[in-house]
Order: structure tokens, then C-alpha cells, then sequence
């Protein structure tokens, strides 16, 4: 772009007329380190121009230092930015890149090809509009080439443009690149992988990167650099489709203006035309599309937009505007597929927010149908989820929310999964479709609810959960509590986990899985007795703070009162009555929790019993007088 | 956003006729959503307000973004005392003009023990007046969450930094640590103590930044365009003499040259070039042919490769 500056003074307006007109392709590359992404792409951006001087001075430098061209440019060191990677030699991120051709402007996403790094690949390709899969042509196909695939197919990137690299070490042979381009062409149409253009390149010699040079002549195809400037973009087929908008924050200047504000995920807008808020499902019409720059006509897909209705309705953050005529849908239960990205694993049953949009969700997945092995393509049975582990599963969210299938639309039907505890991104999760059951099982409505049922006991319902390693005391204190309520005259009841897992929960093991099985049947009993306006007294190890908060979240405030059993690990094991701690240390007992699985004491717990100081009595009367203070007792 | 029409008269972007938006536009709509999606879910947030070019157009994007609102939150200066004159009195009428509360914030402990770019050097001065100085106005306000204007193509530890980039409550970036971001979705939760950089111009380039401040008519700090200023030479790069704190060396003796500015900091720290660029257009032309990276004016990036990263985990913007 500097030469055509050079040669023509004063042309500079002209010039910046045409970048305007330029439009945006994402794109990822995928392949592993010996492929030659990094060289391509580096072998981009020199072509492109994008390499200032003092970068390439200090690629100079460091070309020397950690480059395996022999001294020569090595193009991968301008990308691998951490300084810890480059002296690995590899990438463990995702870099983004930026260079323009005459056409389009490029962001490229970057990501490693090492196995242990699909979260990094799923989460370059979410944005991507189209893929470049790097081959070396003396290898061909490999696993990692047909993994790389299956996980564009899954997160959806539809245009591929397969890359078979080195072709001058292979003397530029057609026979070899069209056997590549078979093999690829079969697999991958039995992914639904639909739109593939094989392209014989040299990133290293530069042939058919950016123009086609003449040594493979037999190749009639586009370059790579004419494909990225031609292939579809994903914006243009939202454009096409009806229109939806999540509303991300409501614009509430003065009581006489309230502007709805997002970012279009599909279809064309105009005012006057009739929309449907989900999940309410009022239908009103747009009156204007505010801007800075005075009101628009028309806003499209991809625009970030202010909107007003014709009619005063209440609408907030988590809302879907949707075209009136074709309204998204609504459920609550779904199949979805899911990517794990979190070291701790997916546990179903476990509480976790679902982040879809502009709604944050909580629920859980309920039951993983299967996992997909990843090199292979083969389902296989899993009781949970680990890092980088992908299954299909059945998700249930507390309320009902609007969706389109990802397939269609990745802006209403993409999500990610939050860890309550932790607040880290533990997964992505993409909607297939949303289960029948979830429009056929309603609540069915009591004419004798919770309060008329304590009414008549005269006492309030509540849930005391006694919570510590094993051998804390807790059931030793919990029956002392509930003796105490007895005699006083209040209805309680005792959940003890030993006898819960002789009978309710018998077919619960101890893996994290099952722990968090065990402690929502137990949360949901235990809220039923609630409702039945008992005084409940459960007495389990519950070792994760999360399911302890799902249990507190089932009951309304103040009705749930956390006891922390707080005895050391020391003192724990001395007092061990069942000889369960010296089976555990013997190794004889596996997943023991305080041994060999963990344990998350509460971190605001109402009650905490110091037992090293004080005696069980004492230790029940500190919960009597805490019951008392929270007004829960009324004698 | 707007294009210029052969008249000079701005179209609003989707009266163009055409069915699609281009990068600029895009970029624009990416910028807006990040900054919306930062006010639906922030306690509060603030706005790093640097007076630079980038500081220009990400204030720009949020006039946009939040119309006919006022954007909810304050600008904050981190100001190390030793900006250019001009660049006080842009500030000063830029949070006039566009009707917004402006903090500024000084390192006092770094003012009293006389903590200077000329007596202590770059790399004390940078860490005291302005990354110590940065933590403590977070902390000082309690913001949660603070806008910034970096972008990816900056710098190489810059193309990995995720738009929403977690700050430890010590203030420290671990970049083995980020949070994936897919999508368009932010997971912008934390704990108490923690905060959050946003970068809405993480997807920007250079090219781009100085398009939309012309295209968009934003005004920038006249020391962008060449004018006669009075500069002496230090070690191949050219020191604006903008006040009487600058100590001359003997026999130096500044001279009026016709220079600019690539990238506004400490006018003692920050390298003007000879240029006859006084327009934006000419500053594009200008930068498009001399081919040497935006930083390259700054001393602070010089010790040695990877310097960003370390200043980043230790908590510098």
C-alpha cells in the first residue's frame, strides 16, 4: 500500500476513501507448530506490508536468538508473544493478528494445535467467519488435522480452506496434494463440513500464499490470500435471517426517554416494525432507532443500536427482541453440546450460571448422554466432564428463556458456563434444541401452601445444616439439637447421611459426581419437609461450597442456617469411632473426604462450632441460641 | 457511524444503501457493545482517560454508545505532572465540552520525594508516578472496572490480553490465567477486591484509530500536527523543551523545528519527529511511509523484549 502512496502525491484522500470500503473477515488458523502456521502468517503480514522496521529489526535479533531458520527470518517469532512461549518455541494462546489487503481487513485468531489446547481453538473459532487448516504435504491427513475439523464443525465455522503447506518439499506434485485433498474431502463430509477449497501453498517460498507464481501451474484455484478476500462473510447470512436483538442495557436519561439498547445478532430493523419480547411475548412496534448521529432508517446485523417501542411495556436487560412474525423460542430444559475449559470437572447436577446472550441464568446439566472422543469421533459413556472434554448433554435453567439453535443463529443460541464458586468461564455450550419436557411439566398449584401448614404448627420451617469433615461430630450434635427442639415442642425432623445412603440415595457412590447427586436429593427433601413446615436437621459432610449454595438458594431467606462443624483434620481423625480415617490413610477407602478429596469449609457460615473448645452440649446450645437470635424459635 | 459524503456532509452509516457495514462500522459496533455490556454489569466504573489519540476515539465511542445519555461513569487522568502543556488544557476542555466529571489523580508520596523522568529516569518515574499511581486511584475510588485504550497490535503481550482482563486485588495481570472468551459473551464476575481492564479498542489498529478520528471529526491534542516547536537533540531523538523543568546541557540550545507527535506521554520522555504533516489525512500518508511502529517513540518499551509483560503483571496499564 506504501508504493501506490509514493508514486502519487495528494492521492492520500482517495486512499482513505477505499480502506473505508473495506469490510472485516475473522478468520483462525489451525494446524501444529511443524505445519508452519506461525510462517504463514508471518509470511502474511510481510506481504501485507505490516511489518514495521523496528520490528523486524527485533525479529532480526531474535531470529538469532530462538529461531530455527538457521539465522535466516523466522516469521513464527513475530507472533509468539509471551516471552515465556518463545523460548519454549510454542504458542499457548490465542493472538490475534491484524493485516488488510486491497479488499478486506483481517483479524486472525491464532490458536496452538497441541491437544491439551481445544479450549483455546473453540474459543478463536467462536468468532471466526471462515478457517484456514494448515497440512504439511508429506504427512497429509493426520489426527490432529481431523480434530482441528470436528471442532470447526462444532462451534460452527462454515467456509474451510484446507492448506496443504511445503508443497516444495514434495516438488510441487499434483498427485500428492490431490490425495490429501480426497482424503480430507471424504472425512470431512461426513462431519457436514459443506463449503472446502484445498490450496497447495509454500509459506516458506511464499507460492500461492498471495499470488499464484508459476510453479504449480496444474493448480487453477484461488490463491489464499483472493480466498479470504471472497469468502462469505457469517454477517451477511445474519443479515438474511429474522430479526433478533438481546437487550443489553436499558438507556433511561429522563423519565420521557427509554432506550433499549444491544447489538443486532440477526436480521434488518426498521421503525414501524412489529416485534415480540420474549419471554414475556408482548408484541408492540419500534417507534425509532436513536443514534448520535441522528435517527436511522434501517440497522442491520451486527450493529450496535439504541431502540424505542410505540408502547410503554417493561422490558429489561436478558430480553429478546424478536421479529414479530417469527418469534424465538422459549423453554427451560435443552440438549445442548458442551466444551469443558475449567481444570475443576463438570459435574451434572452441580449448580453453575449460564450465561446465554444477555441473561445470566442459573441450572445445571442434568444428565451428560455421552462424550465425544475428540481424535476418534466415538461416543463414550462419562459420569462427568474434564478440561477440554466434549459431550451432549441436557441442560435445565431455572427460568425459561428465549433461544434460537446454534446452528442457526451463535449469538441466541451460544452460551457460556460460569462457576458459581470460582466465577471463572468453566465451558461454552452451543443449544441443539430445546426438550418437549420442558413445555409439558408445570407446577401444580395447592390451595394449602407453606405458611398455612407452619401456621397450624405454630412454629417456622428451616433447614439447619450441619456441615464438617467426617468424624467432625456433626450428627452427634445435630441429634443433641434436635432433642432440645423436641422437648420444647417444635416438629423437626433429622436427615443423617449415613442412613440417607441406606435407602434414598443407595445407589450413590463417592465420586465428586455422586457427592453432588447425593446433597441435591438431599437439598430437595429437605426443602419438601420445609414446605411440609417442619424444622429440618440435616447432617452431611456436603464438602463443596456450591452445593451448599444450591441447597440455600432452594429455601427463602432466612430459612436455611449453615452450621460449620469446624474440627481440625487432626482432631477428626483421633476421634474417628468408625476406624473409617485409618482405612482411608491405608488406602483401603478411596475419595475420603479430608484424605484424598477435598473439603471447602463455608465461607460466611450463620453458626460455626469451634469443637476443639467446647463439648457437644455446648456446642447444641450455641445452635439453640442462634436459632433463637435469628428469630426462628419462638421460646 | 457516519461516512462523509462528496458535499462533506455526514450520512448517518445505515443510509448508505448498501446491506452491509464495513470494518470501521464493526469495529465501532464491537466497541459500543463491550462498553454497554461493562455498564449492565460493573458496580463502578471508570474511564482511563490518557488525552491521547486512542483516549480520543474510545471517549468518542462512548458519547455513541450511551446517547442521548451522558456516559455513566468519570473520566480519570493519571497524571504524572510531566505531560505537555497542551495536553492539560485539552483535558481540561474536553470534560467541558462534553459535560463529564474528570478525576484527577497524582502519586502525592511520588510528587513530595521529587520523583522526576529527568532525576530518577524512565523506568522509576513510569513505576511511580504511573503504575503505583494507577493502583492507588483504583483503589483510592473503589472502581471495579476501568476502560482502557490499548490495543492488540501494539505490542505482542498485547495481541494475547482478552478484552475483559482480570487484575488480581493485588492489581496483578497473570496472563497463564485468562478467562476464554467466546463469542460475544463477557463473563465479567468477580470477587470482591478484584477489578477488570476492558480494552473496547482491543480489535483496532493504528490505521483504523486515526480513520475514525477523521472520518468522525474528533478533535485530538494539536501536538499530533507538525508545528514549529522548540526541540533539542538527545541520543537521535528530538526532546520538546515544553517548560523550564527540562535541564539543558551545556551549550544545547533548543531549536524551533517543524515536528509532531506519533504517541503523547511525559514530554520528556516522548520522541517528536520532523514532519510537514497539519492535517489528519497527511498524518495517515506520513505514517503509512515511514514504517516504523508506534511505540518506537516511547523510551519506556526500550530496555529490552518483553519489558510490556513485565510492566503489566506488576500492574501497569
Amino acid at each position: 500500500m506504501s508504493v501506490a502512496l509514493q508514486g502519487r502525491p495528494g492521492s492520500i484522500e482517495r486512499y482513505l476513501f477505499e480502506q473505508r470500503q473495506k469490510r472485516l473477515l475473522r478468520f483462525i488458523t489451525c494446524g501444529s507448530v511443524d505445519d508452519g502456521k506461525s510462517t504463514l502468517i508471518g509470511r502474511l503480514l510481510y506481504e501485507c506490508d505490516l511489518v514495521f522496521d523496528d520490528h523486524l529489526a527485533a525479529l532480526a535479533r531474535d531470529s538469532a536468538r530462538f529461531g530455527t531458520q538457521r539465522g535466516e527470518l523466522d516469521f513464527a517469532l513475530l507472533l509468539d508473544g509471551l516471552v515465556a512461549e518463545r523460548e519454549q518455541g510454542i504458542t499457548i494462546d490465542v493472538a490475534h493478528r491484524f493485516f488488510a489487503s486491497e479488499r478486506r481487513k483481517f483479524i486472525v485468531a491464532d490458536t496452538p494445535g497441541h491437544e491439551q489446547y481445544t479450549r483455546n481453538m473453540i474459543t478463536g473459532a467462536s468468532t471466526a467467519d471462515a478457517a484456514v487448516i494448515l497440512v504439511d504435504a508429506r504427512n497429509g491427513v493426520l489426527t490432529q488435522t481431523r480434530r482441528h475439523s470436528y471442532l470447526l464443525s462444532l462451534i460452527g465455522v462454515r467456509h474451510v480452506a484446507l492448506a496443504v503447506n511445503k508443497m516444495d518439499l514434495i516438488d510441487y506434485s499434483e498427485r500428492a496434494f490431490r490425495a490429501i485433498e480426497r482424503e480430507y474431502r471424504r472425512f470431512a463430509a461426513g462431519i457436514g463440513m459443506e463449503d472446502i477449497v484445498a490450496i497447495p501453498i509454500s509459506a516458506l517460498k511464499g507460492d500461492n500464499v498471495v499470488s499464484a507464481g508459476e510453479r504449480m501451474a496444474w493448480y487453477r484455484g484461488p490463491a489464499l490470500m483472493s480466498y479470504l478476500d471472497t469468502v462469505e462473510l457469517d454477517e451477511d447470512r445474519l443479515a438474511e435471517l429474522p430479526f433478533r436483538m438481546p437487550v443489553q442495557w436499558v438507556n433511561r436519561p429522563n423519565l420521557d426517554f427509554r432506550g433499549l439498547t444491544g447489538m443486532i445478532a440477526s436480521g434488518v430493523m426498521r421503525p414501524g416494525e412489529r416485534v415480540r419480547v420474549e419471554p414475556s411475548g408482548i408484541e408492540t412496534a419500534v417507534a425509532r432507532i436513536v443514534s448520535y448521529d441522528g435517527d436511522l432508517e434501517r440497522a442491520l446485523a451486527g450493529q450496535s443500536i439504541t431502540l424505542t417501542l410505540s408502547d410503554d411495556i417493561d422490558v429489561s436487560r436478558g430480553d429478546l427482541i424478536c421479529a414479530a412474525d417469527c418469534p424465538a423460542e422459549v423453554a427451560d430444559q435443552f440438549e445442548v453440546k458442551l466444551v469443558w475449559m475449567s481444570d475443576q470437572p463438570l459435574l451434572p447436577g452441580r449448580r453453575y450460571l449460564f450465561k446465554i446472550g444477555t441473561r445470566t441464568v442459573p441450572g445445571a446439566v442434568t444428565r451428560i448422554k455421552y462424550a465425544i472422543d475428540v481424535n476418534s469421533l466415538e461416543h463414550i459413556a462419562a459420569r462427568t466432564l474434564e478440561l477440554n472434554g466434549i459431550a451432549v448433554c441436557n441442560l435445565a435453567l431455572d427460568e425459561a428463556i428465549p433461544f434460537d439453535p446454534y446452528a442457526v443463529n451463535p449469538d441466541t443460541g451460544g452460551f457460556i458456563v460460569i462457576d458459581r464458586v470460582t466465577n471463572e468461564t468453566a465451558g461454552a455450550g452451543m443449544i441443539d434444541f430445546a426438550l418437549r419436557r420442558a413445555h409439558t411439566i408445570h407446577h401444580q398449584h395447592m390451595d394449602i401452601d407453606k405458611s398455612a401448614r407452619a401456621a397450624q404448627m405454630g412454629q417456622k420451617p428451616a433447614v439447619v445444616w450441619f456441615t464438617g469433615l467426617p468424624g467432625a461430630g456433626k450428627s452427634t450434635i445435630a441429634n443433641l439439637v434436635e432433642l432440645k427442639l423436641h422437648h420444647l415442642g417444635y416438629r423437626t425432623y433429622l436427615l443423617d447421611g449415613d442412613n440417607v445412603r441406606h435407602g434414598l440415595n443407595r445407589d450413590l457412590g463417592f465420586t465428586d459426581a455422586d457427592r453432588v447427586e447425593n446433597i441435591r436429593r438431599v437439598a430437595e427433601v429437605a426443602k419438601l419437609m420445609v414446605d411440609a413446615g417442619l424444622i429440618v436437621l440435616v447432617s452431611f459432610i456436603s464438602p463443596f461450597r456450591s452445593e451448599r449454595q444450591f441447597a440455600r438458594g432452594l429455601l427463602e431467606a432466612g430459612e436455611f442456617v449453615e452450621v460449620f462443624v469446624n474440627t481440625p483434620l487432626p482432631v477428626a481423625e483421633r476421634r474417628d469411632r468408625k476406624g473409617l480415617y485409618e482405612k482411608a490413610r491405608r488406602g483401603e477407602l478411596t475419595g475420603f473426604t479430608g484424605i484424598d478429596a477435598p473439603y471447602e469449609p463455608p465461607e460466611d457460615p450463620e453458626v460455626e462450632l469451634l469443637t476443639v473448645t467446647c463439648t457437644a452440649e455446648q456446642a447444641a446450645e450455641q445452635v439453640m441460641a442462634a436459632l433463637r437470635d435469628l428469630g426462628l424459635l419462638a421460646h | 457511524m457516519g461516512m462523509n459524503r462528496a458535499d462533506g456532509r455526514r450520512v448517518p452509516a445505515a443510509d448508505l444503501g448498501s446491506r452491509t457495514l464495513t470494518h470501521l462500522q464493526r469495529l465501532e459496533a464491537e466497541s459500543i457493545h463491550i462498553m454497554r455490556e461493562v455498564i449492565a454489569e460493573a458496580e463502578n466504573p471508570a474511564m482511563l482517560y490518557s488525552i491521547g489519540k486512542d483516549s480520543s476515539a474510545m471517549l468518542h465511542l462512548a458519547m455513541k454508545a450511551f446517547h442521548p445519555a451522558k456516559p455513566p461513569f468519570p473520566l480519570l487522568h493519571v497524571d504524572t505532572t510531566w505531560k505537555f502543556r497542551e495536553m492539560y488544557d485539552f483535558r481540561d476542555a474536553t470534560a467541558t465540552r462534553l459535560g463529564l466529571e474528570l478525576i484527577v489523580h497524582i502519586n502525592q508520596e511520588g510528587l513530595e520525594a521529587g520523583i522526576s523522568p529527568i532525576s530518577h529516569g524512565s523506568a522509576i518515574h513510569t513505576d511511580v508516578m504511573k503504575t503505583q499511581a494507577l493502583r492507588q486511584a483504583l483503589d483510592k475510588y473503589r472502581f471495579d472496572v476501568a476502560f482502557g485504550g490499548a490495543r492488540r497490535d501494539e505490542e505482542a503481550s498485547r495481541a494475547k490480553e482478552r478484552v475483559f482482563s482480570f487484575r488480581s486485588a493485588a492489581h496483578r495481570w497473570d496472563p497463564k490465567h485468562q478467562r476464554p472468551e467466546l463469542w460475544r459473551l463477557y463473563n465479567a464476575r468477580k470477587k470482591p477486591g478484584e477489578s477488570i481492564r476492558v480494552f473496547p479498542l482491543s480489535n483496532w489498529t493504528e490505521l483504523d484509530v486515526w480513520q475514525y478520528l477523521y472520518v468522525e471529526r474528533v478533535p485530538i491534542v494539536p501536538l499530533y500536527f507538525a508545528r514549529p516547536r522548540p526541540v533539542v537533540e538527545r541520543d537521535g531523538m528530538l526532546i520538546m523543551v515544553d517548560d523550564d523543568r527540562l535541564p539543558l546541557n551545556e551549550g544545547e540550545e533548543p531549536a524551533l523545528r517543524k515536528v509532531r507527535f506519533r504517541t503523547l506521554g511525559c514530554y520528556p520522555l516522548s520522541g517528536a519527529i520532523e514532519s510537514s504533516a497539519e492535517t489528519l489525512p497527511e498524518i495517515i500518508r506520513e505514517m503509512l511511509l515511514t514504517r516504523t511502529s508506534e511505540r518506537h517513540g516511547r523510551l519506556i518499551d526500550h530496555d529490552q523484549t518483553g519489558s510490556m509483560e513485565r510492566k503489566k503483571q506488576e500492574g501497569y496499564f
